[in-house]
């Protein structure tokens, strides 16, 4: 099954509470997937600083100390922020390669979660009430966001296997769905460059859009033509730095319920996890059309 | 009246509550659901003749398997509203999201708005009045029982169709395998009269302005030729 939540929001009054509606419209959405849950956030950037996001099974042992082995591998000061098992290390934006290679030296058994201007992701194994209080997720500020609530079918239950899934810079997605052909698309990709943490479909979806963005085509483009590519069930919902993109594949079983008001668009699997949201009873409500590429871009 | 707060005592005491009035003499005949907020599975099973306001929106399957209620929800329902519906009615004022009248045995659905893919998939008697548009794969399998549409169908509308009978108003986007158009007959524009009245549409659309469509009946029995396509 899976849940999704997303939140595009238009009016910056509302982003001090982004955290808060995403992370209600994702504890609604706990019985379409308790194995685990993810969210990311995509804060305001505004100081020139590049945040990478680790997670680690075992966070006291390899935060200790991180951020001053990282200041010594770079030469520049690093900002730590732990949140239980992850930690968002920010680095200057132009030193991200180096300290991603630094962190492969530093902290072998470390994960990255994401890395970016502005993107932020939390995910672990648990229910999605856990994992949003574990990573105090309702205190987060910023322009849109993307939660997922997973009930696993393709890959194994693990922190990994968890959405978001992010395979670019500022680059994030979930699916509620399954692919059938991603074990291909994965050899095709891995010819192209790109590399993989998991066995799941859902992160060869994540890689494509990253190629066809790293090729040049925009998030629309790119969603476009993963129509013709990915084939199998899905709902995906895209996350960029400015953008926000939905799309579901042709047949479109899997559901979808989106919202438009003047102060944000917001996405979820059903109307369930909408209904908190502010001026949600005069919102124009509507369900994406199948095979369709809908995106918005601050 | 009898006012039921779903946020405050909980689905399975509605659902309960309703079940218990079958084939029972009761005054409590009006009921009215309050704070659905998308909740899954509001008043299904009902088997009596009630009349039920549902406030607000639904989640999956309200209304399903409904025998004699006639059941109103006030906004817009969530995935198979008025599943397997054996008889009665059932209203939505707003939207209703895919698979409408899925299997729907009897009674009439009736959707205001717009209804999402699947609507009446695998139909076997019911009649679904939609006052707006139909999804995709639309009448899939539908067996018999009427769809009229007061406006446009989607894609692969009626595919592998038996002997539902189908009425658009406006354009469809295609037709499924072995689903045609049909002549509209004396006796259709007296079926369509009817349901249009019944499905609160008298006055939105007329009878002559209506094509049917129905099975070439080309796919009832095995053909030996299509052998290689298996």
């Amino acid at each position: 099954m899976c849940g999704i939540v997303g939140l595009f929001l238009k009016d910056k009054s509302l982003e001090p509470q982004l955290g808060a509606l995403l992370t209600d419209m994702l504890i609604t959405m706990t019985d379409r997937g308790p194995d685990s849950a993810g969210i990311a956030i995509y804060g305001r950037p505004d100081d020139g600083l590049g945040k990478i996001t680790v997670q680690s099974a075992n966070p006291d042992q390899d935060f200790a100390g991180l951020d001053g082995e990282l200041h010594e591998a770079l030469g520049q000061p690093v900002a730590m922020l732990v949140k239980s098992t992850h930690a968002v290390l920010e680095v200057p934006m132009d030193q991200i390669e180096a300290a991603r290679s630094a962190l492969a030296h530093l902290r072998p058994g470390m994960k990255i979660m994401s890395v970016g201007d502005s993107l932020e992701i939390y995910k672990e194994v648990g229910l999605p009430k856990d994992v949003a209080a574990r990573f105090d997720v309702s205190k987060m500020k910023g322009s849109h966001g993307i939660g997922h609530t997973r009930m696993a079918t393709e890959s194994a239950v693990t922190t990994m296997g968890a959405h978001p899934f992010s395979t670019g810079p500022d680059q994030c997605l979930v699916h509620n769905g399954s692919l059938s052909n991603h074990n291909g698309l994965r050899r095709e990709l891995i010819r192209q460059g790109m590399t993989f943490e998991t066995q799941n479909d859902t992160e060869v979806a994540a890689a494509y859009v990253s190629q066809k963005l790293k090729e040049g085509q925009n998030l629309g483009q790119a969603l476009e033509s993963g129509l013709e590519d990915l084939d199998g069930f899905y709902t995906f919902v895209v996350g960029t730095k400015d953008g926000f993109g939905v799309v579901r594949d042709p047949i479109a079983c899997k559901p979808a319920v989106m919202a438009e008001t003047d102060q944000y668009v917001a996405f979820g699997s059903e109307y369930r996890a909408l209904v908190n949201l502010p001026g949600i009873e005069n919102a124009r409500v509507w369900e994406p059309e199948p095979a369709t590429v809908y995106f918005w871009k601050h | 009246m009898h006012t039921f707060d779903l946020a405050a005592r909980g689905l399975r005491e509605l659902n309960q509550a309703l079940h218990a009035l079958r084939g029972v003499q009761t005054n409590e005949t009006v009921w009215e659901i309050v704070n659905t907020r998308g909740s899954h599975a509001i008043a299904v099973g009902v088997d009596a003749p009630l009349d039920i306001t549902v406030r607000g929106t639904t989640g999956y399957y309200c209304a399903g398997m409904n025998k004699q209620a006639t059941i109103r929800i006030t906004g817009s329902a969530g995935p198979g509203v008025a599943e397997n519906m054996m008889s009665g009615t059932v209203i939505v004022e707003g939207d209703a999201s895919q698979y409408a009248g899925a299997t729907g045995r009897g009674g009439l659905l009736v959707i205001k708005g717009n209804a999402s893919s699947r609507c009446g998939i695998s139909m076997k008697g019911i009649d679904i009045v939609v006052h707006g548009n139909i999804g995709h794969m639309s009448c899939f399998m539908a067996q018999s029982g009427h769809m009229v549409v007061l406006g446009d169908a989607g894609d692969a509308l009626g595919d592998s169709l038996y002997e539902a009978k189908l009425f658009v108003r406006g354009k469809v986007k295609s037709l499924g395998a072995d689903c045609i158009e049909k002549e509209m007959r004396p006796e259709h524009y007296e079926a369509l009269e009817d349901l249009l009245r019944r499905g609160e549409a008298t006055g939105k659309a007329r009878p002559e302005e209506f094509r049917r469509y129905g099975s070439a009946r080309k796919l009832y029995n095995f053909n030996i030729d299509n052998a290689s396509a298996y």
